[in-house]
């Protein structure tokens, strides 16, 4: 059944994975994010894949009055709506450190900026009786850490509200998939140092079409940082707070 | 852009280079940069994919199509885009790309590069002859070279190795493909004369010859001839991808190994011969379904081998054929195909006549046989392949390529201070006339 899916931070190569498999079966598929250019070449590439619509829409975290219109394009389509939201921020901690004010952006492009769309999103899919949320968050949003802490406290309000969120959409007849990727080859990994087992995109989208399918909660993606998670945050505070991970 | 230190090989891994990569996923990035070496998919055996102690820019990520009419078959897509995804993509809605080199994997910006042939060569030529249009980085300004606006610069493009400017996207006409399975007739081939006579013979659109390059005195030449077509019949059902996990010990592709596979492929068809149904990829790019094999050849890695002989040479390809037999050092992955007159680009490989490509792991005594087949190659009048080159000779090469100088001076054009240049063209010298 063709759906429309709306994706925030659609130039992610994570979520260009998923809008090319989104395309491929057919569904109509709006492409959200700041650099208008590369979304047009991106809805380009889905038109050309088979979907039966794809569009390019401003939307900015940052400017919340961006994102009213994209909810009226959306009210527009019949059927089922469906979002995945890859947007977020992870400036350096030394970067943060040196200036607070950049709390506030990181905050803004993880957290509060998808939530705030999310939240004007959820009256429309409950109206329409279904749909899905796909919200990206991390594996730093599971236990806060030296190196990224504040990107890692935004992913964990994330988390929250996305948990919140399922809970009210599950009432309705919708859904709410939380993907927690680990290290996923993309332009924010390349070339850092101590990256390890790193997934393409590709494996990420797939991974999330099957819980999207399978009506999962939570998923790690791949799924065996499940695992490394789960040792992670099993560490007692006592020693956490002395390690450097 | 961010640039990452790394260590890097082509397909063959044999030569490595150490250098910055940069990985960019918007066409923007690339704006602003000073000219650079691209690579794709790095699926060229050798060096033409290694810039040492310099920078390359990994083109796979800018992997888009741009447009696509499916009432006229021509598509616009980035340069990083897979030739096997096309495949993929466009083979339901009627069409495929007119010429596939044997890894879909391959990019569109290294088809072009490389002017790529397929089992098709002797009659839909290279692929260059199917590209319309290329959009490039030339002198420091984005363009849209044609064979009709530029057709110097155009020619000098397909199989220029890169040394013409960055390609950003290309227009292929691609070819009509009424079914999404080919049918494909196996013959036995007994010896070298048998062998020739078959490939010679066919009237099939696809035709290439897998070689046993163990076999010796009266089964000298022997393998197998692949016809094919496209088919309306169902394709089979592929099955799942593998992987190489580790790299082989030395032992996995020494010569009773090889000897007892080839026998086994060999027999596998049966006299009078088979006919079968495989789906596109299959046939296509029957290996690309293991992914990595090429470390079965262990961490030293390996080198191919492929030239083009004139037909009138035989003789020639048949004294290769033996010595490559009896120095025991071949893998099973050896082929014969025609190839037809066609060449697109000043720098392109084909030229009438047969091409051999056979497989060695990298050993003292392979490079030496190498080498050797490279200058029986050219005193016979042939041509070798650059992208499988790691040990030629550049004075040798450059007189195998009668438009080289004509090329020399158009890269020299495009790129003045050599910035673009890459350890193969360095190792031959081949941006000097």
């Amino acid at each position: 059944m063709q759906e429309t899916w709306i994706i925030l931070g659609a130039t992610s190569s994570m979520a260009r994975a998923l809008s090319r498999k989104l395309a491929e079966d057919g569904h109509a598929v709006f492409l959200a994010g700041r650099d208008m250019d590369d979304l047009r070449r991106q809805a380009a590439d889905c038109t050309a894949r088979g979907a039966s619509l794809a569009e390019a829409v401003k939307f900015d975290a940052r400017a919340p009055e961006s994102f009213a219109p994209i909810l009226d394009r959306l009210a527009d389509q019949e059927g089922m709506l469906n979002a995945a939201v890859f947007v977020g921020s992870m400036p350096d901690q030394a970067d943060i450190d040196a200036d607070p004010a950049l709390v506030d952006g990181t905050i803004t492009d993880s957290f509060t900026g998808p939530a705030r769309f999310l939240q004007m999103l959820a009256p429309l899919m409950e109206q329409r009786g279904g749909g899905t949320v796909v919200g990206v968050g991390s594996v730093a949003g599971d236990r806060g850490r030296l190196g990224n802490y504040v990107y890692g406290s935004a992913k964990a309000g994330f988390h929250t509200y996305l948990s919140g969120l399922r809970n009210r959409l599950t009432r309705a007849g919708g859904h709410v998939v939380t993907v927690k990727p680990g290290f996923t080859d993309t332009a924010m990994t390349w070339g850092i140092e101590g990256m390890f087992l790193v997934a393409p995109p590709e494996k990420v989208a797939a991974d999330i079409l099957r819980a999207v399918e399978k009506k999962k909660n939570v998923i790690y993606t791949p799924f065996f940082w499940r695992y490394i998670m789960t040792i992670i945050r099993s560490i007692p505070e006592p020693i956490f707070k002395k390690l450097s991970i | 852009m961010r640039w990452k230190s790394d260590r890097y090989s082509g397909w063959g891994r044999a030569l490595v280079a150490e250098g910055d990569l940069a990985r960019p996923e918007r066409i923007s990035s690339l704006k602003d940069l000073p000219p650079t070496p691209a690579i794709g998919a790095r699926r060229s055996y050798g060096d033409a994919c290694l810039n040492s102690d310099g920078r390359a820019i990994d083109m796979t990520r800018l992997d888009r199509i741009i447009s696509f009419d499916p009432e006229t078959g021509r598509a616009e897509v980035e340069a990083g885009m897979p030739i096997g995804e096309l495949a993929r993509l466009f083979a339901p809605r009627g069409w495929i790309p007119a010429v596939m080199p044997g890894t879909g994997f391959a990019t569109v910006g290294g088809c072009i590069a490389m002017d790529v042939h397929g089992k098709n060569h002797h009659n839909a030529g290279s692929f260059g002859a199917h590209v319309t249009a290329i959009r490039m980085i030339h002198a420091g300004k984005a363009k849209t070279v044609t064979p009709k606006n530029n057709p110097g610069l155009f020619r000098a493009t397909l199989g220029g190795l890169g040394q013409t400017g960055l390609i950003l996207s290309a227009t292929l006409q691609l070819a009509p493909c009424p079914g999404l399975s080919m049918k494909v007739r196996e013959s036995r081939a007994g010896d070298l004369d048998e062998h020739l006579a078959l490939l010679e013979a066919s009237q099939a659109p696809y035709t290439v010859g897998w070689l046993d390059a163990t076999a010796r005195g009266a089964t000298l030449g022997r393998g197998i001839v692949e016809e094919a077509d496209h088919s309306l019949d169902p394709a089979p059902k592929e099955g799942r991808s593998k992987s190489v996990p580790v790299d082989a010990p030395r032992f996995t592709l020494s010569k009773p190994v090889v000897k007892a596979f080839n026998a086994r492929y060999f027999a596998r068809i049966p006299e009078s011969g088979r006919t079968r149904v495989r789906s596109i990829a299959d046939f296509f790019f029957p290996l690309d379904r293991v992914q990595d094999w090429n470390k079965l050849y262990g961490k030293r890695g390996f080198h191919q081998f492929q030239c083009v002989l004139p037909h009138s040479e035989t003789a020639t390809l048949r004294g290769m054929v033996q010595t490559i037999a009896e120095s025991g050092l071949a893998s099973p992955l050896a082929v014969l195909k025609r190839l037809g007159p066609e060449r697109a680009g000043l720098m392109s490989f084909p030229m009438e006549g047969v091409t051999l490509a056979v497989d060695f792991p990298n050993r003292d005594k392979a490079t030496a046989l190498i080498r050797d087949l490279g200058q029986r190659t050219a005193a016979a009048g042939g041509r070798v392949y650059l992208a499988k080159d790691s040990l030629a000779d550049g004075d040798m090469i450059r007189a195998m390529y009668p438009d080289h100088a004509k090329w020399v001076e158009t890269a020299r054009k495009a790129d003045p201070d050599r910035q673009l240049e890459t350890d193969l063209v360095r190792r031959l010298n081949l941006r000097s006339a």
